[in-house]
């Protein structure tokens, strides 16, 4: 298990945070037309941190971080360039763009990771 | 698993445009009303969007949260218009009668509107449904 995980590395991890990016980003856009919601955005470079930082200040190697999935840490709200008549900070366009970006982040983590398990898969199949 | 809770949000939206939709066909289709009472002319309506909060899921809402549901569906408050037509045989004892509240123009601008936000949620349901596949072929290289 631990060869496994410590093959995979961080990306793993960033996979899921990935996708918890595209969720807050389909929320905002879900949102676009809802009066007064405020659009969010989650900072990779902050999670990813405080991963590191949890790993780190564990005392044991059994000792496990809640998953990252679940945590709400880093969730920001998004400074909207033109405020809109009913409260709400989505911007289409900004979101669009942001949702585009972290589709091709988490294709460049998939690829990462799949080439990681075929280097297992041909490790253990020793040919 | 975040990306499966996209479906449902981006779906739950994606209903929540219909709605709005359908109001608007509604209000279209109610435009050339007309009636003989002030208070029983037809008033266009405007669907209330709300956005659906984890504490506040109703039962059939679970896992639906951070979309969208319809508040409610309200008169539009404008004036409602009368006109002098005393031949109509809807028409009050002065002869007036009175046309549904309904701009034509404020409606087409919101169907295209409905229109583009369902096409925004139906693009993220299908990024997202590329990326779950390319996710379950990892298993398979």
């Amino acid at each position: 298990m631990n060869l496994i995980d410590n093959a995979l590395g961080v990306h793993a991890q960033a996979l899921g945070l990935r996708s918890k990016r595209m969720e807050v980003l389909a929320r905002n856009i879900a949102n676009a037309d809802t009066p007064h919601f405020k659009a969010k955005d989650i900072d990779f470079r902050t999670v990813l941190k405080q991963t590191r930082e949890d790993a780190l200040n564990s005392t044991h190697n059994l000792h496990m971080n809640m998953p990252m999935e679940e945590s709400v840490l880093g969730e920001k709200y998004r400074m909207p360039f033109n405020a809109s008549f009913d409260g709400n900070t989505v911007e289409m366009n900004v979101e669009q763009a942001k949702f585009g970006q972290v589709a091709a982040d988490y294709q460049t983590t998939l690829n990462i990771l799949e080439n990681r398990v075929s280097g297992i898969r041909r490790a253990l199949r020793g040919d | 698993m975040s990306l499966d809770r996209i479906f449902n949000i981006a779906g739950s939206a994606m209903n929540a445009q219909t709605t709005r939709m359908n109001t608007t066909a509604s209000n279209l289709a109610n435009a050339g009303t007309v009636t003989g009472k002030e208070n029983e002319a037809f008033r266009a309506k405007r669907t209330v969007f709300k956005t659906i909060l984890e504490q506040q899921q109703k039962p059939h809402e679970q896992g639906f949260a951070g979309g969208v549901r319809i508040e409610k569906i309200s008169d539009d408050p404008s004036p409602i218009r009368k006109m002098s037509e005393p031949g109509n045989p809807m028409a009050d004892k002065d002869g007036y009668v009175y046309l549904a509240n309904v701009n034509e123009m404020t409606e087409m601008v919101e169907m295209m509107a409905a229109a583009r936000s369902y096409q925004n949620n139906v693009e993220v349901v299908n990024t997202t449904r590329q990326m779950l596949m390319r996710t379950i072929d990892i298993i398979k290289t």
